[in-house]
């Protein structure tokens, strides 16, 4: 059954510069368990895109197979959207951006399809530093097939079923960090003011980046002793700095105390702004970032925010040199040396 | 003495060496030599799975006849390794010749009575000429070059013609190389009678041909049909399709001031990865393509069903090998038919097309990518090892400048404006044929989810059985339309007159075509169909129906292809008499002829069941 939004909107409603009001960034209405955490991310994803003005026929949407890999129904229906197979999502995220380069690709997984499932490509598209937002609605569960455990799962915790789960868990941002992301954040799906500018920065960043959301499954992982529950998450959040994300430069005019405020310029003009400061932390050091998250993880605490970017970063098209116009837009003039050639070609064979 | 065999343009060579010994392009000059001297030529290399120390042998048929499938029979061995050298000498015809290396004695059991022996001190001979250690190694494979062309009456120049070409810009090399080979020939004028009754004599029939493998012509015609992405994962023997298609349009599809490429070519992280990022960039309308083995359409195969059911274009070459498993993975076989034509689970069927030359690689890859645009599913080019990695004698690659580049059904933003509502699994045009549209196209028309669940005529996600029935339905309304697209079969018959039959596809192509030839000069006379596509048209289905029996010849142990015949066009298998090799080398003419024979001879008689 799909469900669709009652088409109705007040004629008052504000609109972006585009004249686009927020009910066109929608999807089509959720079929998800009613508070699924995901549910709050595509809401943050569409007020995102709604902010940022962003054409929606220009982002290409993808993802896996789980409860989260269907929210690309649920958000920019005028986006084409690519609800690929179980764990393979970043492989066709990537013929995707090769074939138009000129798209937004935004990435939408789960825990059991990214940290499982699908590792090896989180790994390898990583490594290719692909121009692509990749989201994981983490929920250290697996939803669509009833909430068995993932790789996410905290060691310890207990499942609705009331098992202990006994293996470490797999943690993606730093993972993330270490393999040399240029763009790694991590955040709640109930806390919008914090997810809405990291989703932008990441729309905004020129090459790979990766927000890790933790996401509750209200349905199999909400209970008591879960490290992905709603209470657990709000109890134990540490941010590493208030985010913002600016689209143009203009003049701060909201003064912090000294010492506690950065700014991430980006390759077009754009800024990152963080007040706040979580103490020892750089966004822009490596390092810094990991030894934040590790600190953090060892005091039973999970930190959100921007842990890491690195503005200059070049991506995959830039390490194959490939041309700016887009592959799919080039005809057969450019790609077909003709029958000229081929006689040459022909000769070395003789 | 034993009898020395005479034949003028018709023997056997094989080269018995061991791989990493640079021999391959020693046993190569020796080949296109002959390839210039106008006579047909047809080698083949038999390898191990390994880089360095394991024997390896390079067999080179010479046919005046312009036979090119492989023949039984050693007519001269060259032998310059040790551990295989008692196999060797067994191989070898009777009255024919062994060629080896004399610094060492040969050793009594490896004597026969009826067999010639040619002894050269090859290591001798290299140790005294030349001090570095990799020349002297080098250079064994050249003098025993220089020799053979002294005993097949191979013309000098024509080898000196070839170094140059071969080291041109490297001129500083030639001159060692044509010293190497001079001591071979001086070696074979001083010690033996020369030429051999068996030889070459120059001829004129093969100035219009070239010679190639059907790797390189598939790289080469996925230059021409446009391919901007491609991904792949190492595995032999399908990894020079890439390299030919990378070298090419590195040369081809880079602009010469700012460097930057109209390609994009990934080696992926595994076969799953290369083949999504295939279907990735096809869904986002560039031409794409992907080339593999056995084990690699074997780990495809989730997605190859995602691109059949959410109807998205894409391009596998499978260059096959011997499964199963890792199999032997440097020996031929054609058994990946089933596993290709109904690759992933589910009712799935693929459009597969089966090259037997190098040119059909070239046509047929181009063909492919038209295909699988136009009917918006995976396509499959069915190639072997034998095909892909050995030389053959080919027409030239032709390419019409007219030819256009099919895209299919894809709707464009004013199109998308003169569509009232535009339902991207609707069948339009009664050929189950949809309409796609590329992402970022309209701001407002055209965008749908993508997937792998089923959905209804607007692409909306539905559970609903009667929807996900009509579109299953509509799925093989398509697939008949395909029968009427793909590549019809070759018939050798203007009419079908004999009730015996032979079918058969790809590399058994050249063996059948010869076996044909003995069976027509023993007066036995049969129909023949080679079959170039799957699904099969209606060309196929009339053979069948026009004989009492038809040989199917394949090389696999299942008849995988007379099963596919079994299950798509009801045939009788009682009818079908598979002759099939699967030992890991090509067919040859005389095991299909044997095989025939022993299930009795075709009927002579005109079959009046035909017509
Ligand atoms: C190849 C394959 N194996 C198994 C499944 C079954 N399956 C569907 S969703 C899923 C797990 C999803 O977990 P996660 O990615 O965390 O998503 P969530 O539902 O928790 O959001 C599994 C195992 C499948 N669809 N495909
Ligand atoms: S099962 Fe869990 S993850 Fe899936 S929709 Fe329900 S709450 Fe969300
Ligand atoms: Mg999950």
């Amino acid at each position: 059954m799909t469900y669709i939004r009652p088409k109705f909107r007040h004629p008052e409603m504000p609109k972006n510069k585009l004249g686009y009001t927020l009910n066109y960034y929608e999807g089509a209405l959720s079929t998800l368990c009613a508070g699924c955490g995901h549910d709050s991310i595509s809401a943050a994803i569409v007020q995102a895109a709604y902010e940022m003005n962003i054409e929606p026929h220009k982002l290409a949407k993808l993802s896996g197979i789980g409860c989260s890999s269907k929210t690309p129904a649920y958000f920019l229906s005028n986006s084409h959207g690519f609800n690929s197979v179980h764990g393979r999502m970043p492989s066709v995220a990537t013929g995707a951006n090769l074939a138009n380069r000129d798209l937004i690709y935004f990435g939408v997984s789960g825990d059991g399809d990214t940290a499982s499932i699908g590792m090896g490509q989180f790994v390898h598209v990583i490594r290719r530093n692909l121009k692509m937002v990749y989201i994981v609605m983490n929920n250290g569960c697996y939803g669509l097939t009833k909430g068995q455990d993932s790789a996410t799962a905290d060691e310890g915790s207990k499942n609705k079923s009331g098992n202990v789960n006994l293996f470490q868990s797999i943690d993606l941002s730093s993972l993330a960090i270490e393999l040399g992301a240029s763009f790694v954040a991590q955040s709640f799906s109930g806390d919008k003011t914090q997810l809405i500018p990291l989703i932008k920065a990441a729309i905004n960043h020129p090459g790979f980046s990766f927000i890790n959301v933790i996401s509750p499954c209200v349905t199999f992982n909400n209970n008591v002793g879960s490290t992905k529950s709603y209470d657990f998450v709000r109890e134990h959040v540490e941010a590493t700095a208030t985010v913002d994300f600016v689209p143009e430069m203009k003049e701060i005019t909201v003064d912090y105390g000294k010492g506690t405020q950065k700014q991430v310029k980006m390759h077009d003009g754009s800024s990152i702004q963080l007040h706040k400061l979580a103490e020892g932390w750089d966004p822009m050091n490596r390092l810094s970032a990991i030894n934040a998250v590790q600190n953090a993880r060892a005091k039973n605490e999970i930190l959100t925010g921007l842990l890491y970017i690195d503005p200059e970063t070049r991506d995959l098209h830039h390490l194959l040199q490939t041309s700016d116009t887009a592959l799919n837009a080039l005809g057969k003039e450019q790609l077909c040396p003709g029958s000229a050639v081929l006689k040459e070609l022909n000769d070395e064979f003789r | 003495m034993p009898v020395k065999n005479s034949q003028v343009n018709d023997f056997v060579v094989r080269f018995a060496n061991v791989n990493g010994t640079g021999s391959a392009s020693a046993n190569f000059l020796f080949t296109k030599a002959i390839f210039r001297m106008g006579v047909y030529v047809t080698p083949k290399n038999i390898f191990p799975s390994n880089i360095q120390g394991l024997p390896t042998w390079y067999e080179v048929r010479v046919s005046e006849k312009g036979y090119l499938g492989r023949r039984e029979g050693i007519d001269l061995m060259v032998c310059v390794n040790p551990q295989s050298m008692a196999a060797d000498v067994a191989s070898v015809n009777t009255g024919g010749y062994f060629l080896y290396d004399s610094s060492k004695n040969l050793h009594a059991e490896y004597i026969r009575e009826d067999i010639n022996y040619i002894g050269i001190p090859l290591m001798e001979m290299c140790n005294t000429a030349f001090t570095d250690p990799r020349q002297r190694q080098l250079f064994k494979n050249i003098i025993y070059v220089g020799a053979l062309s002294a005993l097949f009456n191979i013309e000098f120049k024509v080898l000196e013609e070839l170094l140059a070409e071969q080291f041109q810009g490297k001129e500083k090399l030639i001159a060692p190389n044509i010293k190497a080979l001079q001591m071979g020939v001086d070696y074979i004028q001083k010690n033996y009678t020369y030429p051999l009754p068996i030889r070459v004599e120059r001829r004129d029939l093969t100035s219009k041909l070239i010679m190639i493998d059907g790797n390189t012509a598939c790289g080469i015609g996925a230059v021409y049909a446009g391919a901007t992405v491609a991904a792949w994962y190492p595995i032999t023997p399908s990894t020079s399709v890439v390299e030919a298609f990378s070298s090419y349009a590195e040369k081809l599809r880079t602009d010469k001031i700012t460097g930057r490429k109209n390609v994009a070519i990934v080696q992926a992280e595994d076969e799953l990865a290369a083949i999504g990022m295939v279907i990735g960039a096809n869904w986002n309308g560039a031409r794409s393509f992907t080339a593999t083995s056995g084990p690699g359409v074997s780990l495809m195969n989730e997605f190859l069903g995602l691109a059949y059911f959410a109807e998205i274009p894409c391009v596998l070459i499978d260059v096959q090998r011997t499964g199963p498993s890792t199999g032997m993975p440097t020996r031929t076989q054609q058994s990946d038919v089933l596993l290709a034509a109904y690759a992933s689970h589910g009712d799935t069927k693929h459009v597969l097309l089966f090259p037997s030359t190098p040119k059909e690689c070239f046509e047929m890859t181009a063909d492919c990518f038209d295909l699988a645009e136009e009917l918006q599913t995976p396509v499959i080019l069915m190639t072997d090892l034998d095909l892909g990695m050995n030389d053959h004698l080919s027409a030239p690659l032709e390419w019409d400048d007219k030819r256009e580049y099919k895209r299919g059904k894809v709707l464009n933003a004013a199109e998308l404006d003169n569509t009232k509502k535009f339902g991207r699994y609707l069948d339009s045009d009664g050929d189950g044929i949809p309409y796609r549209t590329y992402p970022g196209t309209h701001p407002s028309k055209g965008a749908f989810i993508t997937r792998g669940t089923s959905r209804d005529e607007y692409a909306a996600y539905t559970e609903d059985g009667a929807a996900y029935q009509r579109n299953m339905d509509r799925l093989i309304k398509k697939w008949n339309t395909a029968k009427t697209m793909v590549p019809g079969p070759q018939l050798y018959q203007d009419k079908n007159s004999f009730a015996t039959g032979l079918l058969f596809f790809g590399t058994s192509t050249y063996s059948a075509e010869e076996a044909m030839d003995t069976l027509r000069e023993q007066q036995v006379f049969v129909d023949a169909i080679r079959l170039k596509s799957f699904p099969f048209n209606k060309t196929v289905e009339e053979f069948i129906n026009a004989h009492e029996k038809i040989f199917v010849i394949e090389q696999n142990r299942d008849a995988q292809l007379k099963s596919l015949l079994m299950i798509e066009l009801g045939v009788d298998p009682k009818k079908l008499i598979s002759i099939l090799n699967y030992d890991g080398t090509p067919i040859t003419a005389d095991h299909i002829l044997k095989q025939i024979s022993k299930n009795q001879s075709p009927s002579p008689v005109l079959n009046k069941a035909s017509k």
